[in-house]
């Protein structure tokens, strides 16, 4: 834990990251007209989730079930309709200056799309630095001292790769970047979008694995947002499956995915494929 | 015994770089006989993709072409015929369907005129309307009159991918080749799709070429298996015996990397390194720099040969002995694992 997020006591039963009853409403594709009002979608509809310190939660549902629309909200890009969102305790709509920077440095995301999410003209040690630069306030020389450090954290040898475009990477090393950067500014929970589910197979355990440790040394929370129950299982510690805007099941991950009590849970796991041709209906 | 539908003998692709052409597929050979589902398997950059486009040598880039070997179809050597007689070949007697679906559909025009373009393109010009219908309640769309008006912007991912199919199956070809159907779907969704192919190959007597980095999708869906690993076939079998003991290091690595019930964040297995950059392939065989069992003075001089084993074959040098049987077990118990 950073000295600078003392704003609020830290103390475990205390959320770090918290959605109270939160929905967000999206105005109906041509619905509506001068007269008429516009019909709303809950795309997100009264979700409460939290997050504690050091704790690894799974949202899992399938596209249009509102995952992403939450993990938005969680991390202040999208306002919530109703509901609020609150970190260590605080409102984070509320927050202003220093506060609302602690927010911002300490909530952090990955993103799936690893080509989309890097900027295609800049060597990928200046995209680690920028938030060093950014949110921690380093000069120059301190800034690229510390992305030599994150990219050997994440497994991308600083001499070879620092002056790398994002182009020259293979999909695996350019998520090691997004995850270098997310961790140059301290953050103390990761809200990773799909992280692995753009990667061949083979690469997506590396990246687990590498996220997984970060999660042991660091005390790092995570909130895991994807379809894929392989990642669920491995990854993380309570999950949550959102159907339709609303959260259908949530619970200890094995209780979980062992003795699913909602349809839409059971529905997942039978169609998750497994690598045993005799399952196959003759 | 029906006659091979497609035999894929000795094929390379070449992407001219320069002077030099850089091969990415290299002496791959493969069938697919009709009514059956056969999966190429690899990672990015293993040249599985390339070879599917060799099949109706339909590049992305201008600059890929077939270097050697042959694409036979029923009996017809594809890379020998000339670009018209080969236009009326795709389409008619090969579909195919690629991983993203809203990028191959025109957002302007109705999915069911779509569907209908393979038909009037191979100059088809009465009863096109009901035969869209037809393959829209094959595909089980709901609905069929409604959704053929649609646009693909009204459709989910899933149903696109239907539609797509649909086109490719318009002129009944004997032949589909999919190239990552599912990769950008939802898994549930995935299931449908998967569920429909084998629908399709079982009453159609539909020869389906799947490509696909999942291994796990084939297992739902093949009968026979060919894993690629740069540029060339490294193993090939029926997906009984290459699920339950897989010879070559590489397949038994991708195998054990794939996420299952009893996965844990702290012993997830990888296959140390990573694919090697076409053209940079090493020497010997190509996989000896990750593999844990590679012989020292044999693997990284000798390019194995594709050896004939049991019901299928392998390119390892040790394919035949006890310690490729279990290879990463193997290292793990000498401890000299990375």
């Amino acid at each position: 834990m950073n000295d600078a997020t003392s704003d609020v006591m830290t103390d475990a039963r205390v959320p770090l990251l918290e959605a109270r009853a939160v929905s967000r409403l999206f105005p109906v594709r041509g619905s509506g007209g001068l007269f008429r009002a516009k019909q709303m979608q809950r795309a997100v509809d009264q979700v409460s989730v939290a997050i504690h310190p050091g704790e690894v939660l799974a949202l899992v549902g399938e596209s249009g079930s509102g995952k992403t629309t939450l993990g938005r909200m969680l991390l202040g890009l999208t306002a919530p309709s109703e509901g609020a969102v609150l970190y260590k305790g605080q409102d984070i709509a509320a927050r202003a200056g220093d506060a609302a920077r602690t927010f911002r440095r300490e909530v952090q995301v990955v993103f799936q799309d690893t080509g989309g999410s890097l900027n295609p003209r800049r060597p990928i040690g200046q995209s680690v630095a920028l938030p060093l630069r950014h949110n921690l306030g380093l000069d120059e020389r301190t800034s690229m001292r510390e992305v030599d450090a994150l990219l050997d954290q994440v497994g991308l040898p600083p001499a070879h790769f620092r002056s790398r475009l994002p182009h020259e990477l293979s999909g695996g090393q350019r998520q090691r970047v997004g995850i270098a950067r997310a961790l140059a500014s301290k953050p103390s929970v990761i809200i990773a979008d799909e992280p692995v589910s753009a990667l061949d197979v083979s690469v997506r355990a590396q990246i687990l694995k590498l996220m997984f440790e970060l999660h042991r040394e660091k005390q790092l929370a995570y909130l895991f947002i994807t379809h894929d129950l392989g990642v669920v299982r491995a990854m993380a510690d309570r999950v949550m499956v959102m159907h339709q805007g609303r959260v259908v099941e949530t619970g200890a991950a094995d209780t979980v995915l062992n003795t699913p009590a909602h349809a839409y849970t059971r529905q997942l796991l039978a169609a998750t494929p497994v690598p045993d041709p005799s399952r196959q209906q003759r | 015994m029906t006659a091979t539908l497609l035999d894929i003998r000795k094929l390379s692709v070449d992407i001219a770089r320069g002077r030099r052409a850089l091969r990415v597929v290299n002496d791959v050979s493969l069938t697919v006989e009709p009514g059956e589902a056969v999966g190429l398997v690899g990672e990015s950059g293993s040249g599985k993709s390339m070879t599917a486009f060799a099949v109706m040598n339909l590049f992305p880039s201008p600059l890929a072409r077939v270097a050697a070997g042959q694409v036979v179809l029923n009996g017809q050597d594809l890379t020998s015929l000339p670009a018209d007689a080969l236009r009326r070949v795709r389409g008619a007697q090969v579909g195919m369907v690629f991983q993203d679906p809203t990028s191959y559909l025109d957002p302007l025009m109705p999915v069911g005129r779509q569907i209908a373009e393979p038909l009037r393109a191979h100059g088809r010009t009465d009863g096109i309307d009901a035969r869209v219908l037809e393959l829209l309640d094959l595909m089980e769309l709901p609905q069929a009159v409604a959704v053929a008006r649609k646009y693909p912007h009204e459709l989910s991912g899933g149903m696109r991918q239907r539609i797509l199919i649909a086109a490719a199956l318009a002129m009944k070809p004997a032949l589909l080749i999919a190239d990552e159907p599912t990769t950008a779907l939802d898994v549930t969704v995935q299931a449908g799709i998967l569920k429909l192919l084998t629908k399709l190959r079982r009453e159609l007597q539909l020869g389906i070429l799947l490509i696909t980095h999942d291994l796990a999708v084939v297992a739902e869906t093949c009968q026979r298996v060919n894993v690629m690993y740069a540029g060339q076939i490294i193993e090939a079998d029926a997906v009984g015996p290459l699920f339950k003991a897989p010879r070559h290091p590489y397949t038994q690595g991708l195998l054990a990397s794939i996420l299952s019930p009893a996965s844990r964040a702290h012993s997830l297995f990888s296959i140390p390194g990573g694919v090697p950059i076409a053209g940079q392939w090493p020497s010997g065989c190509r996989f000896h720099p990750r593999c844990p069992i590679a012989r020292p003075g044999v693997c990284d001089v000798l390019a194995p040969e594709l050896v004939a084993r049991g019901s299928g074959a392998d390119r390892c040098h040790l394919g035949g002995e006890a310690v490729a049987a279990d290879a990463w077990r193997t290292e793990a118990r000498s401890g000299t694992r990375p």
